[in-house]
């Protein structure tokens, strides 16, 4: 314990304007180096999987919609996945189809916000500003599509609750050009920046091994050299009729995790296209009537990870037990095994890098630290955008260009 | 109106508390500083530390845990200051009424501190970011 | 590996079961008593290597009900253990998170929203709750409404 030994700490948290959830993580430094760390979450425990029990089970759908703002359409598709288990039931061929074009228009949204993010944790606050530019029309496609930006509201036991207009395919496919020429371009400035490549490279590591041990997930794993995804693993949507495929880094670093989620943006506008392309006719939903007494597991690659749910069922008209589990409860934790070694300069990014959707675990963490605070949050963004800079003037190299901007 | 209230309706700074919120509004927000809305042009700023502020936006139904923490914040931040309760959660706890954990809504919170806060309510699951500025804009016109 | 394989490689712990129920194809629930929870999920773990997901602890009225989901992602086959804990007074099972560092937080969970003592685990502090919950109250068990 820090108190007993005496060692500094560092309280990272718990406002920030640009951390949206509230967590305190307590980071023991030796000099610059970070020791051990400590997450105490609470802030955004809401009580959901009790208030699951209280809903009947097509009111759930849009509880735990609201989860996560943006892992907001995998939540509720992998708890009526597992309720269609329990009640032995499959989703027209549309549905599958409409599910996945919703499902990765959000991957392409949640990876640009991503990027965004990282590019101000280390100071380049043009990406930051371009890649949320970009993200614009990808919710207002959303919006089209669903009648919101986000919490979309769209997927039921038995199928979707809305349609995609044949209509709208076109300027679907039209839109998704215009992505993918963007990302395509984010992703080699991105990729060929010499800066970049000495900034995250060898960042915030974490091991395969260690990624095991941790039971991580997404593209935090997938950075890592384990290479599972659930709509590779476990089909389920349209996943197993569409040419795609699952991208994974060796490296473990931040610099792998950033390839993963970059060239997966592009992969999603590929799977999108052809869900779109070769969207079936034909309804929507089943009518299911009762769901009988039973269990059923239902899970989903919502941008972070793996999404789980289980659901329990007695045979009434509410889930007696719903246990939901979001990935960055077991991403975040793993946070001690890439953190520990690091420089207090490169805390941000590698908390980063696991992508925490704090919401998503239901918590936000407070410490009540009695230690004197060494470095607020600020100054941790500061030593971050700072070794940037200094490795700017090392390397020489020019300003990154964005075009467009 | 005071000279304060005045300058308040020059420039606006704001601090962001997420008081257990899913994310969506806490996103809204922070995309109203990005290229297509752009707020700082209207001079309203998003700053680090409650001290600097003339306005909070709140999300989220108030958690327990967070209630403690926002009261403070409240107590710090730099008075007059407006309070504004961004989206469905805030303004009444939203889906989460009921919940185990859930201390607020926000005003309930606030008004724990100061029973004569002023309070703004901007609804929407989430609110868009034009509901967001259109709202501001208007507690400013009120005040 | 394969889902052949994995189905014959479990019939290799059959006698620590109670019961093994197939649900479908690639959903398998394995109900053992709490004693025997830490080695079931040690073969799964150790000698599978099966991934660990998740647990979900269950008020289920009669007993306490722990489930540890693991999941074969070459198959896409979810393979959970179902232990049962009688004793509702004092409800205790061994600690997995020795075993499996992913599994500290859910069993913190579990202990906080259910009360559930997990033995020899690391850090059993709290976890979800606020700091002024009161002690002794366990939000999941049925006999707490919202």
């Amino acid at each position: 314990m820090s108190q007993a030994t005496r060692k500094p700490v560092l309280a990272v948290g718990p406002f920030h304007p640009l951390q949206e959830e509230m967590e305190f993580f307590q980071l023991t430094v030796d000099g610059e180096i970070v020791t051990d760390i400590d997450v105490r979450i609470s802030y955004n425990h809401r009580g959901i999987e009790k208030l699951s029990e209280t809903l009947q089970f097509d009111q759930v759908p849009f509880l735990v919609s609201r989860i996560c703002g943006i892992c907001s359409a995998s939540h509720p598709l992998a708890y009526v996945q597992a309720v269609e288990e329990i009640a032995g039931v499959t989703p027209p061929e549309r549905a599958l189809y409409v599910r996945t074009i919703i499902n990765e228009l959000e991957r392409i949204h949640s990876h640009l916000l991503w990027v965004g993010l990282a590019g101000h944790f280390i100071g380049y606050d043009t990406v930051f500003m371009w890649a949320w530019k970009y993200r614009e029309p990808v919710l207002d496609l959303l919006e089209e599509i669903t009648g919101n930006r986000n919490n979309y509201g769209n997927v039921k036991v038995g199928g979707c609750r809305e349609d995609v207009p044949d209509e709208l395919k076109p300027k679907i496919l039209k839109e998704l050009d215009v992505i993918e020429k963007k990302t395509e371009m984010l992703t080699k400035a991105v990729l060929d920046d010499p800066i970049i490549h000495a900034r995250l490279k060898g960042v915030g590591v974490l091991t395969k091994e260690d990624g095991v041990k941790f039971a991580v997930t997404g593209p935090t794993a997938r950075g890592s050299g384990i290479d599972i995804d659930v709509r590779h693993d476990d089909p389920y949507a349209a996943y197993a009729d569409l040419d795609w495929s699952v991208i994974s880094q060796p490296e473990g670093d931040v610099f792998a995790k950033a390839v993963v989620r970059l060239l997966e943006t592009i992969e999603a506008v590929k799977i999108a296209r052809q869900a779109v392309q070769k969207l079936p006719k034909g309804p929507v939903a089943v009518e299911v009537k009762e769901i009988p007494p039973g269990e059923g597991c239902g899970h989903a690659e919502a941008p972070r990870g793996e999404t789980f749910h289980y659901v329990r069922s007695d045979g009434g008209n509410r889930p007696v037990r719903h246990k939901v589990r979001a990935p960055s409860y077991v991403n975040v934790p793993s946070f001690r095994a890439s953190c520990i070694g690091e420089h207090i300069a490169d805390v941000t990014i590698t908390l980063a890098a696991v992508d925490p959707c704090y919401s998503c675990t239901e918590r936000i963490a407070v410490v009540d630290s009695h230690n004197k605070i060494l470095h607020d949050y600020d100054e941790l963004l500061r030593l971050s955008r700072a070794k940037t800079a200094q490795l700017k003037k090392e390397i020489g190299a020019p300003e990154m260009k964005l075009e467009d901007f | 109106m005071n000279w304060k209230l005045w300058s308040l309706k020059k420039s606006i700074w704001v601090f962001h508390v997420n008081a257990g919120a899913c994310n969506n509004c806490d996103i809204e927000i922070v995309n109203l500083l990005t290229p297509r809305f752009d707020v700082e042009r209207f001079g309203i700023k998003l700053v680090g530390s409650p001290r600097h502020a003339d306005a909070l936006l709140v999300t989220g139904a108030g958690t327990r845990q967070a209630a403690v923490r926002l009261r403070e914040v409240y107590r710090q931040t730099a008075k007059p200051c407006v309070v504004f309760c961004m989206g469905a959660c805030a303004c009444g706890t939203g889906i989460f009424e009921g919940g185990y954990h859930i201390a607020g809504p926000v005003d309930k919170i606030i008004k724990e501190v100061d029973p004569n806060a002023i309070i703004a309510y901007v609804p929407g699951c989430p609110p868009k970011p034009e509901a967001m500025i259109s709202g501001v804009v208007k507690a400013l016109s009120a005040l | 590996m394969k889902q052949e394989e994995l189905d014959n490689r479990l019939s290799e712990i059959e006698g620590e079961l109670l019961g093994v129920e197939r649900t479908a194809d690639t959903r398998i629930f394995l109900s053992c008593e709490s004693e025997k929870v830490y080695a079931v999920c040690k073969f799964l773990f150790e000698e599978l290597q099966l991934r660990f997901v998740i647990s979900t602890g269950v008020d289920a009225e009669h007993c306490f009900e722990v489930l540890h989901h693991f999941t074969n992602d070459e198959s896409g086959c979810i393979v959970t253990v179902k232990a049962m804990i009688g004793d509702r007074e004092t409800p205790e099972l061994e600690s997995i998170a020795p075993l499996i560092p992913g599994a500290e937080w859910i069993e913190r969970e579990m202990h906080d929203i259910l009360g559930i003592n997990f033995r020899n685990h690391p850090n059993l502090r709290r976890l979800i709750l606020d700091d002024d919950w009161p002690e002794g109250v366990y939000p999941l068990r049925k006999d707490v409404k919202v």
